[in-house]
This record gives C-alpha cells, structure tokens and sequence, in this order.
C-alpha cells in the first residue's frame, strides 16, 4: 500500500513538472510551429503520467477503466487535433522559421 | 461489413462508461444511442471506404508498445530543448519524404505517430509522401530512414 | 497522498494560467487555438485529479465528457478560421 503511493505521489510530480515545463515551453520559444511541439509534451507523456498516478490509486474498478478511456481518448484526438492545427495554419500561409546551421558552426 | 463487430464494441464501451447494468429505461437508451452511432457510420462508409482494417490487430499490440517507448524518448528529447537551449537549440526544419506504407489506413497511422511523438508534426499527406516539421533536424532524418516508417509498413503486410 | 494530489492541481492550474496568457497574447490565431486546446486538455486533467483530491471520482464522466467536447470544438473552430482565410484569399484575387 505505501509503496503504491509513494509510486503515485512521483507521478503526479513528475506529470506536474512536465506540465510546467511544456508550458514554459509553450511560452517560450519562437514561432507557432515551434509551440506545437511544446504543447504536444503535456498532452502525451504528461497526461500518461496524471492518468497511471490515478489509475494506481483507484486499484482494479470501473474507475481505473474510465482512467483508461481518458488518456485513450486524449492520446487519439491530440494528433488529430494537432495534425488539424498544422495543416490550417500552413494552408494560411503561415510559414515556419527553419534554421540552416552557419558556416561557423555555433549560434551567436 | 463489420458493423456488427462495432456494435459489439459499442455495447461494451457504453456498459463500463454508465455503470448502471440493471435499470431497464438506461439499457434502453444505451442500445438506442448504439443503433443511432451504427446508422450514422453505415452512411459514412457509404460515402469513404477505408477498407477493413482488422488485419492490423495482429501486429498492432508491439507497435503501441514500440510506439510508447518511442514517445517517452521524443519527450526527453523536446524537454532538452526547453530546459537547456544554449546546449540544445532548437534548429526547426520542413521536409517531405514518401511514406513506405501503401494502404491509406497505414499511411494515416504513420502520420498520426509522427504528429503523438513531440517533435515532430506532420503538415500534409498527399500521393505517398508526408510533409514533416521538426524542432531539430536530426530527428526528420531519424523519421526518413529509421524504423517507423519501416515497421508501419510492416504492419499492413497481410498475414499468410 | 491529498498533498500530493493538491500539489498536482495547483501545477495543473499554473500549467492553464500560462495557456491562457499565450493565449491572450498571440501573435497568430492559430497560437491561440493551440493554447485553448492545451487549456482543454489540461482542464480533463484537472477535473480527474480534482475528483480524486475531494474522493468523488464521479467527476470522471465529466472528465471523459469534456475531453470530446474539446476535441469537436477544436476542430470546428479551425474549419472556421479556414474557411475565413480562403475568403479572404478570394477577395484579395
């Protein structure tokens, strides 16, 4: 049982400090195409972790099937979502910043 | 057709989603709502084929799992990139490369796990070749000749 | 465990309220849809963490409800906003 929970507690921590940094990320970096990438950090890896902490606790019940439906559900509409949001955002003709390595070979 | 099979999933779904296995007014509903979703998708596929996709499950279950790991390292890989930036920067870059799988079903699973591993997002699939965006150009070569796309094409092969 | 599970919520709700100032602050409409589909996403997260903190894992339903909603929405907004651009493209010509 404690170990159980002592499991449960670090994934939620560790779900708690993807979500933050995927938002940071969300935050931070330069053009939306970018972003995606960031966003896509909480919606994989991040809900997997709030979602088997959960499941962990609930043991063997209906509850821990409908867990399963969530992140079974969140896993196959973010891509779609996402897919959606690329292609909408391309056929606008907003163009991604692509970066080609300098002659130098560091950023300055 | 197999819409009774969708039916029988259907069915399922909705037993473990309501929790409620006696009340006769609620199954009620439940098996009305079933034969509305079956209605809607017999008109749809009317409309697109998509061909019968059950000869993928056999092979299905070890591509999730090769999948999920793959996820869980592309993660790592975009935390890198946001937590250290002067040692990982991120160098964006768009390609296009043909996809090894034939069937529509397996070229729409490629580009949905390319879109699920952060990363890398695909634009555009169009006459075998998927358009790609990636934070880091290494991980677009990765995709190009690395396993994805051989194994999605591994997947749609038929079974003897 | 509730320290942990309100530890949760609270990254839960930084992680929205940073979604949200992307949100606010663009630049391009598509930005803004992404942060909003984050926000939903992590809103199903948040009701199903918070079912568990007050021992009510009914919130569930909800939670599985609103992750299709947010789906549906999302899609039906970029239909939207790519309808709108192929307008004005069209009378740009």
């Amino acid at each position: 049982m404690l170990v159980i929970d002592i499991v449960s507690g670090l994934l939620l921590l560790a779900g708690s400090i993807l979500g933050l940094s995927g938002a940071w990320g969300l935050l931070k970096f330069p053009d939306f195409y970018a972003r995606v990438h960031a966003a896509s950090i909480t919606d994989t890896l991040c809900a997997a972790c709030f979602v088997a902490a959960l499941m962990l606790q609930a043991s063997f019940s209906l509850v821990a099937v409908k867990l399963l439906m969530v992140l079974l559900l969140l896993w196959l509409t973010s891509p779609t979502s996402g897919h959606a949001l690329v292609k909408a955002a391309h056929r606008s003709g907003l163009r991604a910043v692509t970066w080609t390595p300098p002659a130098d070979g560091g950023r300055s | 057709m197999h819409l009774p099979l969708l039916g029988v999933g259907l069915l399922v779904f909705w037993l473990l989603l309501s929790g409620y296995w006696t009340n006769p007014l609620l199954l009620t509903l439940g098996l009305l709502s079933i034969a509305l979703t079956l209605w809607i998708v017999a008109r749809i596929s009317r409309q697109y084929r998509f061909g019968s996709p059950w000869y993928l499950c056999r092979r299905l279950p070890s591509y999730l799992a090769w999948l999920l790991l793959e996820v869980y390292k592309a993660n790592i890989s975009v935390l890198k990139n946001i937590w250290f930036p002067r040692r990982h920067p991120i160098a964006p870059a768009v390609r296009r490369f043909p996809i090894r799988a034939k069937s529509r079903i397996g070229q729409t699973i490629f580009a949905n796990s390319i879109t699920l591993t952060p990363g890398t997002v695909s634009f555009d699939v169009a006459e075998g070749e998927v358009t790609v965006h990636a934070v880091e150009e290494g991980a677009i070569a990765e995709l190009m000749d690395g396993d994805m796309n051989d194994r999605v094409a591994a997947l749609e092969e038929a079974p003897q | 465990m509730t320290a942990m599970l309100a530890v949760a919520t609270i990254a839960l709700l930084a992680v929205m309220l940073m979604a949200l100032i992307r949100a606010l602050s663009g630049p391009t409409v598509f930005d803004r849809i992404l942060a909003v589909n984050m926000f939903g996403t992590k809103t199903v997260l948040l009701i199903a963490v918070y079912g568990f903190l007050t021992g009510r894992p009914d919130f569930l339903d909800l939670s599985i409800f609103y992750a299709l909603i947010n789906f549906i929405g999302v899609i039906a907004v970029l239909k939207f906003v790519e309808r709108v651009g192929e307008n004005d493209e069209a009378e740009k010509s």
